[in-house]
């Protein structure tokens, strides 16, 4: 563990080293070479801060914020950052990218950026490094040896963090949308409807059926009409989970009626031998609710009447 | 454990109480089958809100106690499916065909009036 | 993270409390209760084969991790007389016994990852997987 790994241009400092398993810090001299570091970047935190700040407004960084929101957040990150160059602890940090990257992604801030702003902020601080040291070469680079590592180590982690968390943000808006695309309705008193639009695959019309399951028991509903008619394609799969909504329905005691099939699923339902004495038919929307509404006991006019129009 | 059986009016209520062994299904079927004789039951509920698995030896035991009370001239409702518990048993391909199902008790009773005529329903 | 159980499978008894372990390791590491039935229904299925077909066996439910996904494995062994015909045990509607059946395409459609190994010499094991949405 003890081994140079990181060689490095000598009179550049700003080589690649690198950024995954750093070592801990863990020979005593890195250690008190990192407190030396940490004593220099509070000292002169201020300045520090500033000149960060200055730099990513320049390179029109988080341009999403106000200058104040990005000062104050400049500001925590550059005290967690020091903080783990003090301890060596990340968990801190990640806590803290995860809680920075919840506030800010809906703000609409790119991964560059964040990743941009926390290699500034290395810059920043290796450039006064430099300023410091610049009179003590052997003294430099072994402050720039004990740095560099922990400094790739912090950049990686709120990288990682900020990914995590904008994968984590999108899984749950594609559930959200998921959700929103199979509403079930109540349209009267123990009548649900769910009409289904689009393209249904296997793990959609899983979702369906135990939101349906829910809706039903929540409703206490005693029919229910699924219409399918925007529905373009359904293979074997997805027919067989249909005939599975209809029958779990029935476990729960309420009958489904469904609506809208289209010829060519028709024809699906045919070929893959679904068993069609299980399932009631009607051919669109309106005849399905008439259907619900006699098997709810309500008297139903047949609509030409209602509207009086001769069709 | 025992699931007690209730006697209302013409029907006997079973109210599965905690989980069962097989055992236990098996008693309560037998035991159902037996009653519906002796107190000339029309209707059978078993209620099983609190299962939370059905698995394929509780459905076929379900099934043929719903046989069996018919043969001995009750209708049988199974309620109280609770929704996972179905979705999971129509994935095993176990549906309890030809057993009649209500949502809950009340829903069981009245399934029940209906199908026993006891107060026909107009047209 | 939560730990694995063991279950010895000997009478229907053994049959509720292997579910019931199940269910419980499935809601501690936050499954969703629909994905905490299905893994309940499937053990009980397969500690239902152990009993029927082999009298004696034995149920292991552990937590399993891949990455970041985080799930149940669930291996049921048994030393009974093995499966004769696995693809015709695997065939839907399938059934040995007027409905009780194997049940194991059934299993299978409950699970995320299904895994049979069967002889005569070594009986039966049947691993699944299920991971946490």
């Amino acid at each position: 563990m003890g081994d140079q790994r990181a060689k490095r241009n000598e009179d550049k400092g700003q080589g690649v080293s690198p950024t995954r398993e750093m070592p801990p810090p863990d020979d005593v001299s890195t250690v008190s070479l990192l407190r030396e570091l940490v004593a220099h970047l509070r000292k002169n935190r201020t300045q520090l801060r500033e000149e960060w700040a200055r730099r990513i407004t320049a390179a029109k960084l988080l341009g999403a914020m106000s200058s104040e929101e990005m000062f104050a957040e400049a500001t925590s990150v550059y005290d967690n950052y020091v903080e783990v160059l003090e301890t060596g602890a990340v968990e801190a940090l990640q806590a803290y990218a995860r809680d920075l990257s919840e506030r800010i992604i809906p703000r609409g801030v790119e991964t560059d950026e964040v990743v941009g702003i926390v290699l500034l902020l290395r810059d920043v601080l290796a450039r006064s490094l430099f300023a410091k040291y610049q009179t003590d070469f052997q003294l430099l680079n072994r402050i720039l040896d004990a740095y560099e590592p922990a400094a790739n180590r912090i950049a990686n982690t709120v990288a990682v963090g900020f990914v995590q968390e904008r994968e984590r943000i999108i899984r749950q808006q594609q559930e959200a949308i998921r959700e929103l695309s199979t509403p079930v309705l109540q349209v009267r008193e123990r009548l649900l409807i769910l009409p289904i639009i689009g393209v249904i695959d296997s793990q959609r019309a899983r979702q369906l059926t135990e939101q349906l399951l829910r809706g039903i028991r929540t409703n206490r509903a005693k029919v229910v009409v699924i219409d399918i008619t925007g529905v373009a394609a359904m293979d074997a799969t997805v027919a067989n989970h249909l005939v599975q909504t209809v029958e779990a329905s029935r476990l729960l005691g309420a009958t489904v009626i469904v609506t809208g099939l289209s010829p060519e699923i028709a024809q699906t339902l045919v070929t893959i031998g679904v068993d069609l004495g299980k399932m009631n038919t009607v051919g669109d929307l309106q005849g399905g609710i008439e259907e619900a509404e006699r098997l709810l006991g309500y008297k139903v006019a047949p609509f030409s009447e209602i509207s009086q129009q001769p069709i | 454990m025992e699931v007690p059986i209730l006697k209302q009016g013409l029907y006997l209520i079973a109210s599965i109480q905690a989980a069962l062994s097989d055992l236990d299904l098996v008693h309560l079927r037998d035991a159902l089958a037996e009653k519906v004789g002796k107190f000339r039951a029309r209707g059978v509920i078993v209620d099983v809100t609190v299962l939370d698995v059905m698995d394929s030896f509780a459905s076929r035991t379900l099934r043929d106690l719903a046989h069996m009370t018919r043969l001995r001239g009750a209708e049988t409702v199974i309620v109280g499916i609770q929704p996972e518990v179905a979705f999971a048993m129509v994935q095993l391909g176990l549906t309890l065909e030809g057993v009649d199902t209500a949502l809950d008790l009340e829903e069981g009773l009245a399934f029940l009036d209906k199908k026993t005529k006891r107060h026909p329903s107009r047209g | 993270m939560a730990n694995e159980a063991v279950v010895t499978i000997n009478t229907d008894a053994d049959v509720v409390a292997a579910r019931q372990k199940g269910r419980e390791l499935a809601t501690e590491l936050g499954f969703v209760s629909t994905d905490s039935t299905l893994l309940a229904t499937a053990i009980s299925e397969l500690a239902r084969n152990i009993i029927r077909y082999a009298k004696h066996g034995e149920i292991l439910i552990a937590p399993v991790q891949s990455g970041d996904r985080v799930g149940i494995t669930v291996v049921a062994r048994d030393k009974g007389p093995g499966i004769a015909n696995i693809p015709l045990a695997m065939q839907d509607g399938f059934s040995t016994s007027g409905g009780l059946g194997l049940g194991l395409p059934g299993v299978k459609r409950l699970m995320d990852e299904f895994h049979l190994v069967s002889d005569a010499n070594t009986g039966t094991t049947v691993t699944i997987k299920k991971w946490k949405r």
